[in-house]
């Protein structure tokens, strides 16, 4: 009989162990793990053009996380896409005026959001949206100008040349 | 001449697989059955999983392993030496995760299995207990079916997190990644349920395909020594191929 | 094949004289196993209370007629009565209702490995009955008094020499005072110590809990001191049935040559084989 116990201990701990390893597995290694541990606040961008960015893509300022992706919606009337921004409430000192662009990590790697920090005495609040976006770079994009010549139009590294209002005042 | 044989080994292989098939419904029939003896169960979870942990652990560990030091070079001359961890977790969640462990667990559980239960088959056990009115499809064979099935996911999800761990070690601590940019990628580029929980489906699919081989072949084996070390072969052989194919056939529909 | 079916019809009669009311009665039994004919339309009873020995040369189908009684195997025609309900009618439920009354001693004892000398006798009160434990402790040691291994009660079958296997898996197969019990062989590879020992328990649990007994056996010498009557099965017909004593007389050749232990006679020293100066190619010149 107490041969018999054990063996239920052991089996018990075994599938522990198991959901355990599972529970790692989902919250340390996927981007379950990009969902903010605590508070947070939303704000909006417009962009007119995402690229490969994903739900719960992260967002980044000076290359810090400090938010993710919480949703990505083509707006209907001025088909432009509506990017809703999910960041942390202990970075809540973002001045309003700040850039948001979708970036590449490295050449062939995931898209992320880029927020560049402006310099006005005011903050992001709930609800809020960004003005100055700047959309997704395309390789195919940047390829094909080069090629016939119009490479100049859009140089790859100008951050803000094309950035434009997403919102009229 | 030569083609009857071929023929007759085609329609042996044939009526092989048939009856395996008609083995997996009198399981499912006796597995409420099986309740009664839930006991039974929860020991063979112990004999099938628990006891499978030591290869499974170290296999992962050094698959895991491998894998970073194989990938971390490769990667690192297209400049992405950054991504390795993130190769290495969905190699291993979609793939190499489920086979690899299934192909152990064949190995290792599926041939205990099959000679455990082709030598009570030998030995008279199984009619034994025909004689003292127990079924032993809902006694010996559905709770080593069940336990498969819960053991195998347990499995791979350890299998999953020392590999991830192995890559880790060496990517990180030999190899110099930066710990940040290993795990950041990896959390950026793995998603819960298209990598971690496909993987887990489909080790629930290996678990019930290794161990439904490895019961039938025990259970039909000739009664002989002879018979029960040839059953013992064939459950390696037909687990890691059905494996490999289910592994197709399901990545197909999971994709 | 005549000689055969005439020899059955007075067995029958015999059969019929010795019960009024046999717990087994099988009527018209044919088998045919991978193209061999087992049964050809056998008759046979086995009265109620005592010992019946089933005799007769290996490979006639001894234990294949135990697997037609318990209903492990379907006779392909038949009826196999086994205390008033035919066995090959019966569903699954059915036969298990009716394997719970019955005993079955496997030539190998078919202890399960896994489990104590204990466990093993108490496995079918586990498995059908819920008996407190301490009601369970008091049967399973009464049964293992009875085979007298009580004091092995905690060993594990692999600790157990062949003897002692088959006593525990005696006082498993009587541990639900069934109606009938099978011995499958139980004589086989025992020492003459032990050989006693079972004869001795077959002698005793008939007697004193009036279980009848079926014994599947070769060796004469023991069956002569526990059996009743004995059935003697040869070429799927039955040979000779009778007590010990009116077989020994041996007045037919299948008794004659089972008894005597004759090389060769009704059964052939030699393997059924074309003949042999033509297969040693010797036929053409012969001839």
């Amino acid at each position: 009989m107490a041969q018999r116990q054990s063996f239920q201990i052991g089996t018990g701990l075994f599938i522990l162990l198991g959901f355990a390893a599972l529970a790692y597995l989902a919250t340390q290694t996927t981007s379950v793990a990009n969902y903010s541990q605590g508070d947070s606040y939303m704000i909006k961008a417009r962009f007119t053009n995402v690229g490969q960015l994903k739900l719960r893509a992260p967002v980044k300022i000076a290359g810090v996380r400090v938010g993710s992706v919480a949703g990505v919606v083509l707006e209907p009337e001025r088909l432009d896409a509506l990017v809703t921004l999910s960041i942390d409430k202990r970075y809540d000192k973002i001045p309003d005026d700040s850039a948001a662009a979708v970036f590449t990590s490295g050449l062939l790697g995931d898209q992320y959001v880029a927020l560049q920090p402006g310099g006005s005495p005011d903050v992001f609040k709930n609800g809020d949206e960004v003005v100055l976006t700047q959309s997704s770079m395309q390789l195919e994009e940047l390829i094909g100008k080069y090629l016939v010549g119009q490479g100049d139009s859009k140089p790859p590294a100008g951050k803000g040349d094309d950035a434009k209002p997403a919102a009229k005042p | 001449m030569s083609t009857a044989r071929t023929s007759s080994r085609f329609t042996d292989a044939l009526a092989q697989i048939g009856a395996c098939g008609i083995f997996l419904f009198r399981i499912f029939a006796a597995v409420p059955r099986s309740l009664r003896y839930f006991k039974e169960t929860i020991r063979q979870i112990w004999f099938v999983g628990a006891m499978s942990l030591t290869i499974i652990m170290t296999c992962g560990l050094f698959i895991g392993a491998v894998l970073g030091l194989q990938l971390y070079d490769v990667l690192s001359r297209f400049g992405s030496a950054a991504m390795s961890g993130t190769v290495v977790a969905l190699a291993l969640y979609r793939e190499l995760g489920p086979v690899v462990t299934a192909l152990l667990f064949a190995g290792r559980a599926g041939t205990s299995i099959t000679a455990e239960v082709g030598l009570m088959r030998a030995t008279d056990q199984i009619a034994a207990m025909e004689m003292m009115a127990v079924d032993p499809l809902a006694y010996v064979v559905a709770p080593r079916f069940l336990a498969g099935i819960v053991a195998m996911p347990a499995l791979v999800c350890i299998f999953n997190a020392l590999a991830i761990l192995g890559a880790h070690v060496v990517c990180v601590s030999w190899l110099g990644l930066d710990n940040g940019t290993f795990w950041s990628n990896m959390t950026a580029s793995v998603d819960v349920w298209t990598d971690v929980i496909n993987g887990v489906w489909k080790s629930v699919a290996f678990g019930a395909v290794c161990t439904l081989i490895a019961s039938f072949q025990g259970y039909t084996t000739a009664p002989t020594s002879e018979g029960v070390a040839y059953a013992t072969t064939r459950t390696v052989v037909f687990s890691s191929i059905a494996t490999l194919a289910l592994d197709f056939v399901m990545t197909a529909f999971l994709m | 094949m005549g000689y055969a079916s005439r020899m059955t019809a007075p067995v029958a009669h015999n059969a019929e004289a010795a019960s009024a009311d046999p717990l087994i009665r099988i009527r018209g039994l044919s088998t045919v196993l991978n193209g061999k004919t087992i049964f050809d339309k056998v008759d046979l009873d086995i009265p109620r209370g005592g010992v019946t020995a089933v005799m007769g040369p290996s490979g006639t189908g001894k234990t294949t007629l135990m697997r037609h009684i318990t209903g492990q195997l379907a006779p392909d025609a038949g009826e196999v009565w086994v205390d008033g309900r035919n066995v090959v009618t019966l569903d699954r439920a059915a036969l298990f209702a009716l394997r719970e009354k019955i005993g079955y001693l496997f030539q190998n004892s078919a202890l399960l490995t896994d489990y104590s000398v204990f466990e093993n006798v108490a496995f079918p009160l586990r498995q059908h009955l819920r008996l407190p434990e301490v009601v369970l402790r008091n049967l399973v040691l009464t049964k293992l008094q009875a085979v007298g291994l009580r004091g092995a009660v905690d060993l594990m079958p692999h600790e157990l020499s062949g003897g002692m296997m088959r006593r525990v898996a005696l006082a498993r197969a009587i541990v639900r005072d069934p109606m009938l019990i099978i011995y499958d062989e139980p004589f086989v590879g025992l020492d003459p110590i032990a050989l006693n020992q079972i004869v001795k328990l077959i002698r005793t649990l008939s007697e004193t809990l009036g279980i009848t007994s079926i014994l599947v056996a070769h060796e004469l010498s023991a069956v002569r001191r526990v059996a009743d009557h004995i059935y003697l099965l040869a070429g799927g017909k039955i040979a000779a049935y009778g007590t010990p004593e009116e077989l020994e007389r041996g007045d037919t050749p299948w008794t004659e040559q089972f008894f005597t232990g004759a090389a060769d006679g009704p059964v052939p020293f030699q393997y059924p084989a074309p003949d042999y100066a033509v297969e040693l190619g010797l036929a053409e010149a012969r001839r």
